[in-house]
């Protein structure tokens, strides 16, 4: 059964004083159904993802969106998966629509987090508390210390950090729905405060708000919501093996193993029937801009060390032969954990569609390619074609 | 006149006090991954068997970073926004054995490089109300 996507629908992400996580999820989806030409009392599945109410702090659990959207008594699917959580949403809609369960669905993901660095709790995390008490419980530091070993085994100039979030800057100033709207130059970029060696403060994404949403349907009915569907070919999701470098982790073993990433990005394109030479544009984290070269890398979409020639360039632009995150990704969006991989797909649907305007990708894409990862080492991606 | 008293910072993680402190970390008796600090079973092949092991106490720097900002909670060091100064910190290679995180004693970047010889050491990380020394693993530059 394949699946088709016939609405898209978003909240601005960035600060939003006074507005509920779920307020903005309901947004999102109100606007992907007004897009589908259909309503919420039609909407016979939604999975719904949101990670803030599991963290420090609280939020609003995702089922509270009925409140918000009218209770139908719909199936509704909290989902709580990490920075997969939007991914995990979208796979469950496209499960239940493939078991014949319903044949029009509803994936919406939102949050809304406290201001700066995420903080999480060792218990939750399968550590023990002297782990946090000494400081070594922080995101950031991971992602760092994963680039800096990356950029030393490749032969990397770290000098092309700061052209990755001069890029996503550039784009996100294209993207009215952007939080971070202007352009930086590499050099302000490089200046910018130290925070985890090699990583400087406008190399990393900020936790925020948002939401977006999408109206997913048998791809036999899409004809009655859209002239325009989007397919969606394969969305796939993987956890971390013995052997792999994750966050939150107070040892790691000698053995290698591919990451939950690579796993992903493999299943992805056999599951398609589809290799990374036919992406045409690409979503993939950029939790900071050593994820984003890393990711490259880990789908298929270069070999390791190529990243830098890429970047020179300017492969990865708009304008380029293999746009990433053209709307500014984390860098420029922020990352509302559980909206953030439904904004990549809002994009690619975009994208694929011709609608995205000053930074439409040129000579109609039709093949684009989303990927997340995160905590506790979950990765996914997806591949939706026109 | 009142004598100092000290704690390691969780029980269990080192051997403390000791002339040459050690991490105590376990070996599955089945597939012989080793891991710190101890667990009950192993996380490669899921056997219930893991023995006591005490670590190498030097190994190699295997990738680092430092920390520029003061962290949120859960962190329990003893610094204020005004007082916070960067600190490193890294994975640690120790041969034939685990990689271990932990801090470094060395902050200065230019003084860390990835490979660089790395030793064992027990360092006071911050002061209990009472007066207690509450005292960390670290690894410090061992050239």
């Amino acid at each position: 059964m394949d699946i088709a996507i016939v609405g898209i629908g978003i909240h601005p992400f960035g600060r939003h004083d006074g507005k509920s996580g779920a307020q903005m999820g309901a947004h999102a989806v109100r606007e992907a159904l007004h897009d589908a030409g259909t309503t919420w009392p039609d909407v016979q599945f939604a999975a719904g993802g949101s990670l803030a109410y599991a963290l420090p702090g609280g939020g609003s659990m995702p089922d509270t969106l009925v409140n918000e959207l009218g209770l139908t008594g719909v199936p509704f699917v909290n989902v709580a998966n990490g920075c997969a959580t939007s991914a995990t949403a979208v796979l469950s809609a496209a499960n239940a629509i493939k078991a014949g369960a319903a044949d029009l669905a509803v994936a919406v993901g939102f949050d809304k987090h406290q201001r700066g660095h995420f903080n999480a709790e060792p218990e939750t995390n399968g550590v023990d508390d002297w782990y946090g008490e000494l400081g070594m419980m922080i995101t950031t530091q991971f992602f760092a210390m994963k680039i800096n070993r990356y950029l030393h085994q490749h032969g990397i100039d770290p000098a092309i950090l700061a052209k990755v979030s001069a890029k996503a800057f550039r784009n996100g100033a294209l993207n009215p729905n952007a939080w971070r709207r202007q352009a930086l130059t590499e050099e302000e970029i490089l200046a910018s405060r130290m925070l985890n060696y090699p990583l400087t403060q406008y190399m990393f994404c900020s936790p925020d708000e948002g939401a977006a949403a999408l109206v997913l349907c048998r791809a036999d009915q899409a004809h009655r919501y859209t002239d325009r569907p989007v397919y969606l070919r394969a969305v796939t999701l993987r956890t971390r093996r013995f052997g792999t470098f994750e966050v939150f982790s107070p040892w790691v073993a000698l053995e290698e193993a591919d990451t939950p990433v690579q796993d992903a990005s493999r299943a992805c394109y056999e599951a398609a029937g589809m290799g990374p030479e036919d992406i045409d544009l690409a979503q993939i984290q950029d939790s900071e801009s050593g994820a984003e070269i890393m990711h490259m890398a880990e789908n298929g979409l270069c070999k390791d060390g190529e990243q830098e020639a890429m970047l020179q360039e300017g492969a990865t632009e708009i304008g380029g032969r293999l746009p990433i995150n053209t709307d500014g990704g984390l860098l420029a969006n922020g990352e509302p954990i559980g909206a953030s991989g439904m904004r990549q797909f809002y994009e690619t649907v975009l994208q694929l569609r011709g609608d995205a305007g000053p930074r439409q990708v040129p000579n109609n894409p039709r093949v684009g390619y989303t990927q997340v990862y995160g905590a506790p080492g979950v990765g996914a991606c997806a591949i939706l074609t026109t | 006149m009142t004598a100092t008293t000290s704690r390691p910072i969780a029980e269990g993680l080192f051997t403390w006090p000791s002339e040459e402190p050690r991490l105590i970390g376990a070996a599955c008796a089945d597939c012989g991954t080793t891991v710190f600090p101890r667990q009950p079973s192993c996380p490669k092949c899921g056997a219930q068997d893991m023995a006591e092991r005490l670590l190498s106490p030097t190994g190699s720097l295997w990738t680092w970073t430092t920390q520029g900002f003061l962290p949120k909670a859960p962190y329990g060091g003893p610094e204020t926004d005004e007082t916070f100064q960067p600190f490193a910190l890294g994975y640690v290679e120790l041969a034939d054995e685990v990689r271990v995180e932990a801090r470094l004693t060395e902050s200065d970047p230019a003084r860390l490089r990835i490979g660089m010889p790395m030793r064992l050491v027990v360092v006071p990380f911050r002061t209990d109300p009472d007066g207690t020394e509450v005292m960390t693993f670290a690894f410090a530059p061992a050239e």
